[in-house]
């Protein structure tokens, strides 16, 4: 295990040691201390090592992450984990507003609950979250899975376009657009995978699908209401 | 037509209103028949105080000229020297604006890569990410990154020479994008992660941020990403100049682009081109003001774009204190967009070479801004990538030509002192005296 105190090297440093390990490095394990809530911390990282940040972050950490994990031992800051194309996140704590916005691939696991907007924009990212989301989460969601264990806040899904979205407890309002779905047994599966990738102990079933009616995927002067 | 009714009283000639044109009319009928606003291409057509309305006053007694093909007159740029290791250096100073594959062609973009490569400047991606086509013909490549971060990636990213943050463009000041499903063809789709055929409504604001001090921490999230080696823009459109220019500053741009209400979009509203934004000839004054104030002018890189033609406006925005300049409208047409040869063909679609604006239905006789295969082998990219360089070779010597009169050795020495304006508007935008008058409109008590 390396160690890094970020405090004392900097965000810099830091950031262009990670970026330094290549796809066959043999020091996959890192471990940063001292962060302080900083921004973009691990962020941009491509190579599969896994990092573990001792304490909260700010904005951006594990922003575009590739094959990377990066486990965060606190609270994660707005936009953790923002386009991040494929690897792992872990936030123990509870992660504030974007999370995984515009992700394309990979793995977002909350412990406990994220914020308003969570997978905003998601483009083929998964992330599950143990706790609740705030309002307007996987708004313009494109393709991927949120799952929330908990409650989700207003808004969901509003104006998605293939992302899905499976709620375990109730969903305060739907977002324009975005329709209470069936669970086909396909359903239970990617979501079974998902919890079971995640570490989560819940069953499927219990979880309601929602998803994007279609009605404003071609403008069409009748819907204007709803927008 | 009888002139008099059946009892003799004359008539009065037939009088068309000032209010309600033959054009408004055309507007209402049109909202009448479909029940959704008008959707089109391109910048403000409106006439607006703009360049035209300046002059070069050239040397004389007290200036004299360079000798034109015998003193050099310098046409480089730098852009993005304050924080990136690697920063731009350009030929000349007007560039290729960001326009999206997806909205042009693979072909068309192909072209502008060649003609700006040709010509020693740089070409921009735009809302669809980057091609390999576009990347493998652009010497110097900025990387737009937009609220919809399709095609976004960070392989993309780091393979950029320089990255551009749009929060605005000034066809829309405040509107997002927009690409009917009709020119969704599968690999637009595939690029954008998104089912074809669909409308795609770009989003307006970036997901992950917010305000002034978010974008700090954003740009500081980028050059860590790309390990501070190359700039980043910030793209903004022609709202509030000098308060936009000044945050994008504080914010840790290295180069601001500002883009007036001329400047062009695949799509949007026609009411939002027409009647969100200011002109171009208003913004820039503003602009190069909080620049000075901060100490930042020459430090930080102004490009202005919209509705920049010749290199008379080239020129025209250099004095007035830009670096650089952007065009999207004018390299299209010099790939051969609303070329008169497809006269025919633009009749059928109910328009005319030179009006053609539907750029957003996918079926521009030109093949430049569509998706449909017949109508791209129409235009043929290396031809096009020459046209294009000749055009810009030609605006830079047309810039020299004006600088050297004026005695400049570089086109950045040329100055606001070398202009007057003909119409008060333009005087007063321009901060330039009225011309043939030591009157700044605007600016009290100033003189020459």
């Amino acid at each position: 295990m390396q160690t890094i105190d970020l405090t004392e090297i900097g965000l810099r440093e830091t950031n262009k040691t990670l970026h330094a390990q290549s796809a066959d490095t043999n020091q996959t394990a890192w471990e940063i201390v001292n962060p302080r809530g900083s921004h973009a911390i691990a962020c941009g990282l491509d190579a599969p090592i896994e990092v573990t940040v001792k304490g909260s972050t700010g904005y951006y950490c594990a922003g575009m992450n590739q094959q990377a994990t990066v486990n965060i031992h606190g609270s994660a800051g707005p936009g953790t984990g923002e386009n991040i194309m494929s690897g792992k996140i872990v936030i123990e704590g509870d992660a504030s507003q974007y999370l995984g916005a515009t992700g394309h691939g990979g793995l977002i696991v909350v412990k406990g609950n994220a914020s308003s907007r969570c997978g905003i924009s998601m483009k083929g990212v998964n992330i599950v979250v143990q706790g609740s989301v705030g309002h307007m989460s996987a708004f313009m969601g494109q393709s991927g899975n949120l799952v929330v264990c908990g409650d989700a806040g207003d808004a969901l899904g509003d104006s998605c376009y293939e992302a899905r979205f499976f709620v375990r407890g109730t969903v305060k309002s739907l977002g324009a657009d975005c329709e209470k779905k069936e669970m086909r047994p396909e359903h239970i599966d990617i979501l079974k995978g998902l919890l079971d990738e995640a570490g989560i102990d819940a069953d499927p079933s219990e979880f309601t699908r929602y998803g994007s009616a279609r009605n404003l995927y071609n403008f069409d002067v009748d819907n204007a209401g709803a927008y | 037509m009888n002139k008099h009714d059946a009892k003799g009283i004359p008539h009065t000639t037939p009088r068309q209103s000032a209010t309600f044109t033959q054009d408004i009319n055309s507007d209402i009928r049109r909202a009448a028949a479909t029940g959704i606003y008008d959707i089109r291409g391109g910048g403000a057509k409106r006439k607006v105080p703009s360049f035209d309305d300046l002059l070069f006053m050239g040397a004389s007694i007290s200036r004299y000229p360079l000798e034109g093909y015998r003193e050099k007159c310098e046409t480089s740029v730098t852009i993005g020297g304050l924080h990136a290791e690697n920063p731009i250096e350009l030929d000349i100073p007007i560039t290729i604006a960001g326009m999206s594959f997806g909205a042009l062609s693979g072909p068309a973009k192909e072209a502008l890569g060649r003609g700006a490569s040709a010509a020693g400047t740089s070409t921009t991606t735009g809302d669809g990410g980057m091609t390999p086509e576009e990347r493998g013909h652009s010497d110097k490549l900025v990387y737009q990154y937009l609220p919809s971060r399709y095609g976004m990636n960070p392989n993309d990213l780091r393979k950029a020479d320089a990255i551009e943050i749009v929060v605005g463009q000034g066809a829309k000041p405040g509107g997002g994008g927009m690409l009917l499903g009709q020119k969704i063809s599968d690999r637009v789709a595939e690029m954008r992660n998104l089912p074809k055929g669909i409308d795609q409504r770009s989003a307006c604001r970036h997901p992950d941020w917010t305000g002034p001090d978010d974008l700090e921490i954003k740009i500081l999230e980028l050059r860590e990403i790309t390990g501070w080696k190359v700039p980043i823009y910030v793209k903004v459109a022609g709202a509030r100049p000098y308060y936009d220019t000044t945050l994008a500053i504080k914010a840790g741009a290295d180069a601001v682009v500002l883009d007036g209400m001329q400047g062009g979009t695949a799509a949007t509203q026609d009411v939002f081109i027409e009647h969100v934004g200011q002109p171009t000839l208003a913004i820039v004054r503003p602009a190069v003001q909080a620049l000075q104030d901060l100490g930042m002018h020459r430090k930080v890189q102004l490009i202005l774009s919209g509705g920049i033609r010749s290199g008379a406006d080239v020129a025209k925005a250099m004095a007035l204190g830009a670096d650089a300049v952007a065009i999207g409208t004018a390299a299209l047409i010099a790939l051969g967009d609303n070329d008169p040869k497809w006269e025919a063909e633009y009749n059928k679609l109910g328009t005319t070479a030179g009006a053609y604006d539907d750029w957003h239905e996918g079926q521009d006789p030109a093949g430049i801004t569509t998706q449909d295969p017949e109508l791209m082998a129409r235009f043929d990219p290396i031809e096009g990538g020459r046209r294009l360089r000749n055009y810009l070779k030609v605006m830079t010597l047309e810039a020299q030509t004006i600088a050297r009169a004026c005695g400049k050795n570089h086109l950045h020495n040329l100055e606001p002192e070398d202009l007057v304006a003909l119409t008060m508007e333009a005087a007063a935008m321009a901060k330039v005296p009225l011309a043939g008058t030591d009157w700044y409109p605007g600016k009290p008590n100033t003189s020459y």
